[in-house]
This record gives C-alpha cells, sequence and structure tokens, in this order.
C-alpha cells in the first residue's frame, strides 16, 4: 500500500473514496481497508508495466461494481442501514471538538436545571403540596432560552462581543414578566405567560443564525430546528413521564414518599434541561436523519384538508350556524396556525426549483379551505362581537387570527401564482420567512402593552 | 474454466480460513494468495471478499487488529482464532465428503 507521485491517479483514488464513502452501509473503516486494497493491486499492477490510468481501470474492475459491493456489505452489516443517532458524527470531524461540545451541552443543561430552582432560595417554592406559584409560569423561558442562546453563540462560532446585546431582549422580557403586579385569575397574566416564549423565541432564533437573519437560507434553518426540536422535546417528556412514573412507584414500594423529588427537582430540572438536549441532538442529528417535521406535513396535509372539507360540506348541507362560545375564536386561531404550519414545514423540505405537484395543489386546497372557515367563523363572531366588548383575550385572539390570516391569504394568492407556473416557488418560501417575525412582535406587544392597556384585568 | 458464483460462493469461508491458518494475513495478500493456489481458475471480484471477512470477524473465526504496513499506511491485518481452527476442520471434513462421493462417481464412470 502506498502513495502514487502520479497526480492524476491519486485524484482518482480521492473520487473512488468519494463514491464508495456515500453508500451507507459502507463505514470509514471499512473504506479505509478497501482503499488500502486498491492501493496495493494498483502498486502491483503499475509495477507490471501498466501506465496509472489503465492500471486504475483493472484495479477498479476488479474491486468489483459499486452497487454490488455495498449491497454485500449491506446485507452483512444490516444495523448500518438505521443510522445512529447519538455521539460522535464518523469521519470528517476531529472527535475532541465533540467531547468539548458534549461538556459544554451537559454544563448548560445543569445550569438550566440549577436556574430554575434558584427562585426556590427567594421562597418561590415548587412541592407537590403547594399550587404552583404563577413566577415560574411568568418566567419560564427565561430560564431556558438565554442558556440555549448562549450554546448557539458558542456552537455556530458567533463573537461574544458581537453576541451581547442578544441579552437585551432577555432582560426586557425579564423586566416586562415580572414588573406588573397582576390580581388573581388575571386574563392579561395568563396572555403573558403565553406569549412571551413566541416573543423571546425570535431571539434564539437570532442567535441561531448569529445575528445574520437575512443571510443564506438562515431562517428557514432556523424553522426546521425548531419544528425537530418540538419533536424531540415530546419525544423526551414522553420518556421522562415513564421515568417519573417508576420513580414515584418504586420508593412507593419500600414505603418511601418520593413526591417532593419528583415535583419540586426531576420535573422542573428535567423540563428545563431537555431543550438544551433536544437542542444538541437536533444539531447533532440534523445531517443524519430524515427530517420529522416535514415527514409529518405529508402525512398530515391530506388529513387536515379532508377534515376541513368535510366540516365545510357539512356546514353547507346541514345549514347549522357556528355555535359562537368563548372558545370558538381560539379553537380557529389553533387551525390557522397549525395550517400555517403545515405550510411552513412543506416548504422547509422542499426542493423550491422543482416544478409544481399534486401535492403543491393539495396544499393550495388545505389553505383554501382553511380561509373559508375561518371566513365563515369571523362571520359569525363580528356578528355578536359588539355585545362581547373587548376584553383582552378577545382583542389578543382576534389579533392573532388577523395576523394568520393575512399569512394564509397572500400563501394562497402564491400558490396558485406558483401552480399557474406564473411564480417560483422561492417567493412563497420568502414570504413564509419574511413573516416569522411578526408572530414574535405582536407577541412582544401582548406582554409588554396589553396588561397596562386592560387594566391588568 | 471458471469456477461458478454459487461454488466460488461456498468455497469463500474454507479458503479464507485456511490461507489465515497458515498465517495472518490481509485482504490483499488473502486474494494474492487464492489465485495463486487455485492457478487462476477461482477469480474472486476483490471486493466481496471483504463483507466474508467481517462475517467471519463477527461469527468470531476470525480476528482483526489494525497495524502499520511497511508503507505507513494503516492496514488490518487478519487472525484466525481458536473457533476458526475448529470451524476449518468441520469445513474441511465436509468438503472431503462431497469431494469423496463425487470422486466415487466419476471413477466408476471412467471404468464403465
Amino acid at each position: 500500500m502506498k502513495t502514487f507521485a502520479d497526480q492524476p491517479l491519486e485524484e482518482q483514488i480521492a473520487q473512488w473514496r468519494e463514491y464508495l464513502r456515500r453508500r451507507r452501509a459502507v463505514n470509514g473503516p471499512d473504506v479505509e481497508e478497501l482503499e488500502g486494497h486498491l492501493r496495493d493491486q494498483l502498486a502491483a499492477l503499475t509495477e507490471s508495466g501498466l501506465a496509472g490510468d489503465e492500471a486504475f481501470l483493472v484495479a477498479v474492475k476488479r474491486m468489483g461494481s459499486l452497487d454490488a459491493l455495498s449491497r454485500e456489505f449491506a446485507r452483512e452489516h444490516s444495523e448500518r442501514l438505521w443510522k445512529q443517532l447519538v455521539m460522535a458524527p464518523e469521519g470528517a470531524e476531529p472527535a475532541n471538538t465533540s467531547h468539548v461540545e458534549t461538556l459544554v451541552v451537559l454544563g448548560l443543561a445543569v445550569a438550566a436545571a440549577l436556574a430554575i430552582k434558584v427562585p426556590a432560595l427567594f421562597g418561590f417554592r415548587i412541592g407537590p403540596n403547594e399550587e404552583l406559584p404563577l413566577f415560574y409560569f411568568r418566567n419560564a423561558s427565561l430560564f431556558v432560552f438565554p442558556l440555549l442562546a448562549i450554546y448557539f453563540v458558542w456552537k455556530h462560532g458567533w463573537s461574544v462581543a458581537g453576541s451581547l446585546w442578544l441579552a437585551l431582549p432577555f432582560a426586557a422580557g425579564a423586566v416586562f414578566a415580572n414588573v406588573f403586579t397582576f390580581p388573581k385569575n388575571s386574563d392579561t397574566e395568563a396572555l403573558s405567560i403565553l406569549h412571551l416564549p413566541i416573543a423571546l423565541w425570535l431571539v434564539v432564533g437570532f442567535a441561531y443564525v448569529r445575528g445574520r437573519w437575512f443571510a443564506d437560507g438562515g431562517r428557514m434553518n432556523f424553522v426546521r430546528f425548531s419544528g425537530e426540536l418540538a419533536i424531540y422535546y415530546v419525544l423526551i417528556a414522553l420518556g421522562g413521564g415513564v421515568l417519573t412514573g417508576f420513580t414515584v412507584m418504586m420508593f412507593q414500594a419500600i414505603d418511601v414518599k418520593a413526591e417532593w423529588f419528583v415535583a419540586g427537582w426531576l420535573l422542573p430540572c428535567g423540563a428545563a434541561g431537555a431543550v438544551i438536549i433536544g437542542s444538541w441532538l437536533v444539531e447533532a442529528k440534523q445531517s443524519v436523519i430524515e427530517n420529522m417535521a416535514p415527514v409529518l406535513t405529508r402525512l398530515f396535509t391530506p388529513l387536515f384538508t379532508i377534515l376541513l372539507l368535510a366540516f365545510l360540506a357539512t356546514m353547507a348541507w346541514t345549514g347549522n350556524p357556528i355555535n359562537v362560545k368563548r372558545e370558538v375564536l381560539i379553537a380557529f386561531d389553533l387551525l390557522l396556525a397549525v395550517v400555517v404550519g403545515l405550510v411552513l414545514y412543506a416548504a422547509s423540505a422542499r426542493d423550491p426549483q422543482a416544478p409544481p405537484d399534486f401535492f403543491d395543489g393539495l396544499q393550495l386546497m388545505l389553505v383554501l379551505c382553511a380561509l373559508v372557515a375561518d371566513g365563515v367563523a369571523l362571520f359569525a363572531i363580528a356578528a355578536r362581537i359588539s355585545e362581547f366588548g373587548f376584553t383582552p383575550n378577545r382583542v389578543a385572539a382576534l389579533g392573532e387570527n388577523l395576523i394568520l390570516l393575512v399569512n394564509l391569504a397572500w400563501s394562497a394568492w402564491l400558490y396558485a401564482r406558483f401552480l399557474r407556473h406564473q411564480g417560483s416557488f422561492a417567493v412563497l418560501e420568502r414570504w413564509q420567512v419574511a413573516y416569522l417575525p411578526v408572530y414574535s412582535v405582536w407577541a412582544g406587544l401582548v406582554v409588554a402593552i396589553f396588561p397596562p392597556v386592560f387594566g391588568y384585568r | 474454466m471458471e469456477v461458478t458464483k454459487d461454488l466460488v460462493a461456498a468455497s469463500a469461508t474454507p479458503l479464507v480460513l485456511a490461507v489465515l491458518a497458515e498465517g495472518d494475513s490481509y485482504g490483499y495478500a488473502i486474494i494474492k494468495r487464492v489465485a495463486e493456489l487455485s492457478g487462476g481458475h477461482l477469480q474472486w471480484t476483490d471486493g466481496m471478499l471483504y463483507p466474508v471477512l467481517h462475517r467471519l470477524e463477527r461469527l468470531g473465526y476470525v480476528a482483526a487488529k489494525w497495524s502499520a504496513s511497511e508503507s505507513g499506511r494503516r492496514r488490518k491485518y487478519y487472525r484466525i482464532t481458536r473457533e476458526g481452527r475448529a470451524q476449518l476442520a468441520a469445513q474441511r471434513q465436509q468438503w472431503q465428503a462431497v469431494d469423496g462421493t463425487l470422486r466415487g462417481i466419476w471413477m466408476k464412470a471412467c471404468t464403465v
């Protein structure tokens, strides 16, 4: 086995190695072993008088076709077809960075877990027998998101000086979450609890794209990241639930009460740390496993379309009006949010260059149905809006409905143009990512302005 | 004359084990040795040897170790294990049984 002075030959070997490396069933050491074989063969052939490129042809022919070869490897190493997730990615990256990363991630996760226990020192207790202070809900995102931002600043190599301004929105969030004195059962407090994470998630996004919000498709990558993180978080939460159940059950078996530990430590610390760990997993595996969010989108877009069509058809057939209750507006907000999510994640996985296909038509159908359904609901609500009066909940729900409606209406228009070959898909994708800050800015307004405007009720 | 694919596949295990029983070796050298012994009749597709070696490694018949070659690159060397030798002996008996049977028939055919 040797290195050849013949430069073109070395290039051919490098190219062959690349082809081989792309085969999933063949891993790094296998490639090295096979390359060693190829080089031995080449050495023998050139020694016997063949020119470099002739020798290469013969040696590659004797090695056999890569298809057949990787099929044989797959038969022997079927486990490799299931991409293994955690821990060091193979090949290119030097091993020590991933060790450092593991330490940083564990450090941040522990920091998040401890951060959530700090307020307990100042009398905000978490326990099985006490009601969880609303303080924790109001500040939930503030315990974790800054640490997540630190992780991205570190991971994506952003300078500390350049990223320091990110502390400002977090500080502002902390102020607005705590400066108001809410009475008991305050609606504006509940709104603040719901909206602060949405507002601050944008700041995490800025950390994710290193402050270059408009560059290199960074925003879409952040959308992809968010979807995957949500899925990972749910999976981790399921595992955490099982762990919790066993903790309680096993200590009960020896007559020791573990509830104080579960409620006071395991759940809050686990929920905080899991955000960091989940983010790390998403980052570690982004090139390894197919993204799940677009898969779910593909699965549920037809189903939601059918649901909406059935709903509209039934309403038209029976003539039943929408029974306007408190929750109707919120339910339709959620529906629009789901549809926007489906459009967004379909766009995230789509090749903008590809021509329109059946699925794009389905997406347009989904969006149109959602618009019609929401239009009917809004009409029903508007008919009675005077009687409702303006409460903070209603203004927030109406505002959100409007924001999502604008997004979907324009998306429908862009989809229609795209389907008639009058515009490219990239325009639709740009529209979706350009719209992202709107959600957060509105959420920020709800947190900062609603309580004083509505008198904290 | 070329030996058919099925027969090549069936004989791969005993051949590899037998070559390794002569001494530790690596992929390229094993193929060269087999070609030499068969007088060129047994043509393996070179790459196919490696999945066979990996299977034998998984079964515990051979053990592998990366060490430096004469040119300085690392190379994966294979060594036959005790289980490998036992397997080789078993395979040898089976092949001898097949060989003996065929010989018996063909000798009779010659004498008729």
